[in-house]
């Protein structure tokens, strides 16, 4: 028993898609400044190359923007070519924002009243 | 000379094939505002100005916005009437067409002849700037023949065809932001080299260019980011001081919303570098901007600052690329998905000689796959869970005779695929390949002309 539970990234935050060409760019926003620690600790380059395996991102790139309590996701060549070249009904990417917003996290249990939506709570691990 | 006085810049579209009613709010709330006004359309993406060549080739008096009289109707006459002046990029591959047609409707509304204003020099297809387009390319100089290729230019015609007096400015190619940036730079009179002025107008221009995403449209998420009356957005309203700082609103009545969540994900929509966000104009650096509310849809940007613009314009090139052919057949009910799967086999089988296919289940995966289809393969499948699964397949092939094999191959699933697939749809049509390069500054001549 420890004093962590593990939830999904929506919880915390939310994000925007945009394109450019074969690059796809996620925000990631936090709810409240109080989880933006949080994000900044597991929502790393890392985390995210690995969320994105079967796109096989080239390079993961990560910007933060404190004052915004938001970063900024630079996903290379993970759009089959780009909205121009992609067999891909979502040529955009403009679904993968969403994706993202499953990765899990590990959430210090005090952190909980910050958290937005109405999800059931899910089990302390 | 300065002016002190802060003026208001409505967004009504974001896109071309944005709503056609998003603009009478939009200026009926400048006209209450009481301050100096500016309406802006924002109407071009990466392959809407080629797909404007390929119309104006067909027929010369087009290429240039397919809406834009549903767009104006509404509110040309109001704006005339009230001093708002309009800044479009509506002109796409012939602005000279907008501005005539623009002129036409005026009479045909019994308006007064509006003073109209093209910005030209962005359009790079003619055969003079071959050779800077093959320095910049190199080995990325696509071999198909060239559809179109335009340079993103800034600011500085659209202010200087308003300070010569244009009602409405048509523009093809410019930087989305430009559109709010270059009726700043007529009001306020900021020096060219007022950096840090011009990035946060800049920044202003990039959460109005995609119209509803700044109040609450691409935002509702429900028990998340609720949306009040989603049917019935407001479009985005930009009051913007002597310093460049921005405020954000919408029309009274209209609905959406606007609050620091929508807003800073707008900010951060479609960047890369958040410190050095790349236009003609400016350099624009976010790291240290604030998003903050000042009461119901009412939310300040500042802290935003500038560094100086670019010797570098980008260009992005249009070129013809084959063919793409998709089709579809739907499964249902027990085994749906190994009958899907089955049928994705045979396509593979009887068409591998000529390409490659993607494979979507549409109802298993339909987006997160690759155009190798590896998520596909990494699970087999036969779970038999859904019960409703659309098989789809696309391929793209320089040959029109090859890609319609695709099609033919789907079609004839009806009667030698698996048991039970129905409704087959499928689609083939010329495709567009695009791609970027960066020339300098000087190969580039944009001008504005007053159109008589």
């Amino acid at each position: 028993m420890n004093d962590y539970i593990t939830i999904p990234l929506y919880r915390l935050a939310h994000s925007r898609t945009g394109d450019k060409g074969n690059r796809s760019n996620l925000s990631v926003i936090a709810w409240h400044p109080a989880l933006w620690e949080v994000l900044v600790a597991q929502v790393t380059e890392a985390a995210v190359a690995q969320h994105f395996a079967s796109r096989q991102p080239r390079r993961v790139t990560r910007y933060l923007l404190p004052a915004l309590h938001a970063m900024n996701l630079v996903l290379d060549d993970v759009l089959d070519g780009g909205v121009n070249d992609s067999l891909n009904l979502d040529g955009h990417g403009k679904a993968l924002s969403y994706w993202l917003l499953d990765l899990p996290i590990q959430l210090p249990i005090s952190l909980q009243p910050y958290l937005a939506g109405t999800d059931a709570q899910p089990a302390i691990s | 000379m300065v002016n002190n006085t802060p003026f208001r810049i409505g967004c009504a579209a974001g896109f071309s094939g944005d709503r056609t009613d998003a603009a009478l709010p939009v200026v009926r709330s400048l006209i209450a505002s009481g301050l100096p006004s500016f309406l802006m359309f924002e109407t071009l993406a990466e392959r809407t100005l080629a797909l404007a060549q390929l119309a104006r080739r067909t027929s010369p008096d087009e290429g240039y916005e397919p809406l834009l009289v549903d767009l104006l109707e509404p509110v040309l006459g109001l704006c005339l009437d009230h001093g708002i002046r309009i800044v479009s990029n509506f002109g796409a591959a012939n602005p000279s067409g907008a501005a005539t047609r623009i002129k036409a409707l005026a009479q045909k509304l019994g308006l007064r002849a509006p003073r109209v204003a093209v910005v030209e020099g962005d359009d790079l297809s003619g055969l003079e700037h071959r050779a800077v387009l093959e320095r910049a390319l190199g080995a990325s100089m696509p071999t198909e023949p060239m559809v179109s290729a335009n340079a993103y230019i800034g600011a500085q015609s659209i202010a200087g065809a308003l300070r010569a007096g244009a009602e409405v400015v048509v523009c093809g190619r410019v930087a989305d932001p430009s559109l709010v940036l270059g009726p700043a730079l007529a009001h306020f009179g900021w020096a060219t080299d007022d950096w840090d002025r011009l990035a946060r107008a800049t920044m202003a221009g990039h959460l109005l260019e995609c119209g509803a995403q700044v109040t609450g449209g691409y935002f509702a998420d429900p028990g998340y980011k609720d949306v009040p009356d989603l049917a019935q957005l407001g479009y985005p309203i930009a009051e913007i001081d002597v310093e460049g700082h921005c405020t954000i609103t919408k029309p009274v009545g209209t609905g959406g919303c606007i609050n620091e969540q929508t807003v800073k994900e707008q900010l951060l929509y479609e960047l890369h570098d958040p410190s050095s966000y790349l236009t003609p104009d400016v350099i624009a650096d976010i790291t240290q901007a604030t998003v903050r509310s000042l009461g119901p849809d009412t939310v300040r940007l500042e802290g935003v600052k500038g560094h100086a613009r670019p010797e570098h314009l980008k260009v992005n090139v249009c070129f013809e690329s084959g063919w793409f052919a998709e089709g579809e057949i739907s499964y249902a009910g027990p085994r749906a998905e190994n009958r899907a799967r089955l049928a994705a086999r045979v396509l593979q089988e009887r068409l591998q000689h000529i390409g490659a296919l993607r494979i979507d289940l549409i109802g298993v995966t339909s987006v997160l796959g690759d155009d190798h289809s590896r998520w596909l393969a990494s699970s087999p499948g036969s779970a038999d869970t859904s019960r409703d699964v659309r098989l789809r397949v696309a391929m793209q092939h320089p040959q029109r005779d090859s890609a319609q094999k695709l099609i033919r191959e789907v079609t004839a699933l009806y009667t030698c695929g698996p048991a039970g697939g129905g409704g087959v749809r499928t689609a083939l049509r010329p495709r567009l390949g695009t791609v970027s390069c960066l020339v300098p500054r000087t190969a580039v001549t944009e001008r504005f002309r007053m159109v008589d």
